[in-house]
């Protein structure tokens, strides 16, 4: 459905896109996972037909980005990471109005909307504008969906969204799925990430890997221990002084550590003992997307 | 296509609370309190008069002038020095200094020389005061003279007076010259440069994204920006003409049709040109700074209160550069001359031009992917 290739876009002296090439198969739910900043915004773009990349094609479909951008268009529902429908038309008036300008009617399409456009019902006669966000999201997500898409691209949907309304749109992804609508999603929240079928670890403009998630997280490398104590601040600190960690970040209430095969959990507490750490806890855990994505994004940076 | 689009735009248009009410509000406002603010009409300055010489000739001068509607006599005093610090305190716009011996060197004939000192911190009070007070000092003079027709020296010039007749406009009513200009200013503003915030507005608010991925053509999208603004913008003309009518007792000496087929021309360029911000300005702030500079611009350099023919020659070239010049003169010449479709096909043409330049520009600088 998507096929991208060695696409690249600069800004100035910033390189947003550094040779990314992936490919979505029809019916999938693609996310593309990273940071602020990573390049997702510009990815997006140039696949919505809104930016042209430097060099590197994409086509979706069969048809080029920047070639056949006109027959793309009716083909794409595309939602900006930035709220865009008018604030100053009703609900009912900016769905009608996008339906309209792609030829298609709220009828003909109702059932595939349906089910999100229920929610928003009880206001359809209020102003976009005045909508909580959780709402404008999913109006939005009625507007790119009206014209029967085949191919959705949602740019961090989820980011300011409430917890509850984050679970609401993700399930709302899933039955969309389900209809036979490939989705391309972005998102910084690492958790969404198993939701997808494949996703695409991305950052400084470039993918660090794609897989399942599943697949990603069984190649992670290293043994990684949660560790605990009751100084959680000078812990940090010491347990990245000790030969054989590979990395340790802070997560939640504990720190996660990557070692290599030559240290222990005995040793290590030893090691943390000597150096004045009472209540110390180490456990065996199973690597998350988000550990995942620190190792690969450090390997990077060559570290 | 267009149709839905336009739909969208009256609705949000119409929706506003502003600016509805603004565009009716706007033409009656310019036309009738500006006219009447910014007049240049003089009356009632402030004289004082320093009679060094207290003479019964001295004092019928002063009488004379402060018999006169344009003059109020606020202080009659012997003292320069003291008069000119009234003018320092702003209590006198003008001092008329008439010297010693001012009756015995009349009645010998000999020259005899007044000082008029003004306040010029306003110029146009200070320039027109001693303008108008040089005329009555000339009057009264002319008078003497008629009067001393037996002088001593019997050298006396023959007298003589011009009648200025005043074309097209008899009793130089500043409102019937500012009117017609006014509404020139009224239809760039409300067509030239409110569709180019909106489109900026667009951009602002990032819709302009969303529409971009719909298969709306570029043409259709920028039609529904500038067709309701026109509409408007001739709405508004025609309010002004009623206003003008009912008001000034205004009315075209030459045809209305030759005013709405300039307008149109006029309307096409300044779209053209809003277009071109439009294309430009990322922000509202931006484009709004933009226009600032231009309107300023073209207050100055179009003749909307200094006539372009009084202007150096080289803001005269400049001047030739904004569209605005033409349609104003266009506007005068059309109200007040009654000049027909023949008499203007320089101005046509400048228009025509302008038109086909901006609308260029706008589309070239237009690239709908970056």
């Amino acid at each position: 459905m998507v096929v991208a290739r060695e696409l690249r876009r600069r800004y100035g002296e910033t390189d947003a896109l550094r040779g990314i090439g992936f490919e979505v198969g029809r019916g999938e739910l693609f996310g593309i996972i990273g940071p602020d900043g990573a390049g997702k915004t510009t990815l997006f773009r140039v696949l919505a037909t809104l930016l042209l990349a430097d060099s590197g094609s994409a086509t979706i479909d069969g048809l080029d980005v920047a070639r056949d951008y006109a027959a793309l268009r009716r083909r794409l529902g595309y939602m900006p990471g930035r709220f865009s429908l008018y604030q100053d038309l009703t609900v009912e008036e900016n769905l009608e109005f996008f339906a309209t300008v792609f030829g298609a009617t709220i009828e003909a399409n109702y059932a595939l909307v349906a089910d999100i456009y229920r929610q928003l019902e009880p206001f359809k006669k209020r102003r976009a504008g005045a909508l909580s966000g959780g709402m404008k999201q999913k109006l939005a997500l009625c507007c790119a969906l009206i014209h029967k898409p085949e191919l959705l691209l949602l740019d961090e949907p989820t980011t300011g969204v409430d917890p509850v309304s984050r679970k609401e749109f993700w399930d709302m992804l899933g039955r969309l799925n389900g209809q036979g609508i490939t989705i391309l999603v972005s998102t910084p929240y690492m958790d969404e990430a198993g939701l997808c079928d494949r996703i695409a670890l991305m950052q400084g403009g470039s993918f660090l890997d794609v897989d399942r998630p599943a697949g990603i997280v069984a190649k992670y490398p290293h043994a990684l221990w949660a560790v605990r104590a009751s100084r959680m601040s000078g812990l940090l600190g010491d347990l990245r002084d000790k030969a054989g960690v590979l990395s340790c970040f802070a997560f939640g209430d504990s720190h996660h550590v990557a070692t290599d095969g030559s240290l222990g959990p005995a040793e290590l507490e030893r090691y943390l003992a000597s150096r004045g750490h009472e209540s110390i806890e180490i456990g065996r855990i199973e690597p998350g997307i988000e550990d995942c994505f620190m190792d690969l994004a450090g390997a990077g940076e060559g570290r | 296509m267009l149709r839905y689009l336009l739909e969208k735009e009256f609705k949000q248009i119409l929706r506003n609370k502003m600016l509805p009410r603004f565009i009716l509000l706007f033409p009656c406002m310019a036309l009738l309190v500006f006219p009447l603010a910014a007049n240049f009409e003089v009356r009632h300055l402030s004289l004082g008069i320093v009679d060094c010489d207290r003479s019964p000739y001295s004092s019928r001068l002063a009488r004379k002038l402060a018999a006169s509607t344009l003059f109020r006599l606020e202080e009659l005093s012997s003292d320069y020095a003291k008069a000119l610090k009234e003018i320092e305190l702003d209590r006198a716009d003008i001092v008329l200094e008439i010297p010693a011996g001012f009756e015995r060197r009349l009645v010998e004939g000999e020259p005899v020389e007044l000082m008029i000192s003004a306040n010029s911190v306003n110029g146009a009070k200070g320039g027109l005061g001693s303008a108008y007070l040089g005329s009555l000092v000339s009057d009264f003079s002319s008078e003497l003279r008629s009067e001393l027709g037996n002088s001593p020296a019997g050298n006396l010039a023959p007298s003589f007076s011009i009648l200025t007749l005043y074309r097209y406009n008899p009793r130089l009513e500043y409102p019937v010259y500012m009117v017609p200009a006014l509404m020139v200013m009224l239809l760039a503003m409300l067509c030239g440069f409110l569709p180019a915030l909106n489109i900026v507005g667009e951009k602002e608010s990032g819709t302009i994204e969303q529409m971009n991925v719909t298969p709306v053509r570029r043409l259709p999208f920028i039609l529904s920006k500038l067709i309701p603004y026109w509409v408007i913008g001739f709405i508004a003309l025609t309010i002004c003409f009623g206003v003008a009518r009912l008001v000034y007792g205004l009315a075209p000496e030459g045809s209305f049709l030759v005013i709405y087929l300039f307008a149109s021309v006029f309307v096409l360029a300044l779209s053209g040109f809003g277009l071109v911000i439009s294309n430009y300005a990322k922000t509202i702030q931006q484009a709004m700074f933009m226009m600032f500079f231009f309107v300023i611009t073209f207050v100055l350099m179009s003749g909307l209160y200094t006539p372009v023919a009084s202007m150096p020659d080289w803001a005269q070239a400049v001047s030739r550069l904004f569209p605005l010049r033409y349609f104003m003169a266009v506007m005068r010449l059309v109200y007040l001359k009654g000049s027909g479709l023949g008499d203007l096909l320089v101005p046509l043409a400048a228009l025509l031009g302008f038109a086909a330049f901006f609308n260029g520009w706008a589309v070239l600088s237009y690239r709908k992917k970056s």
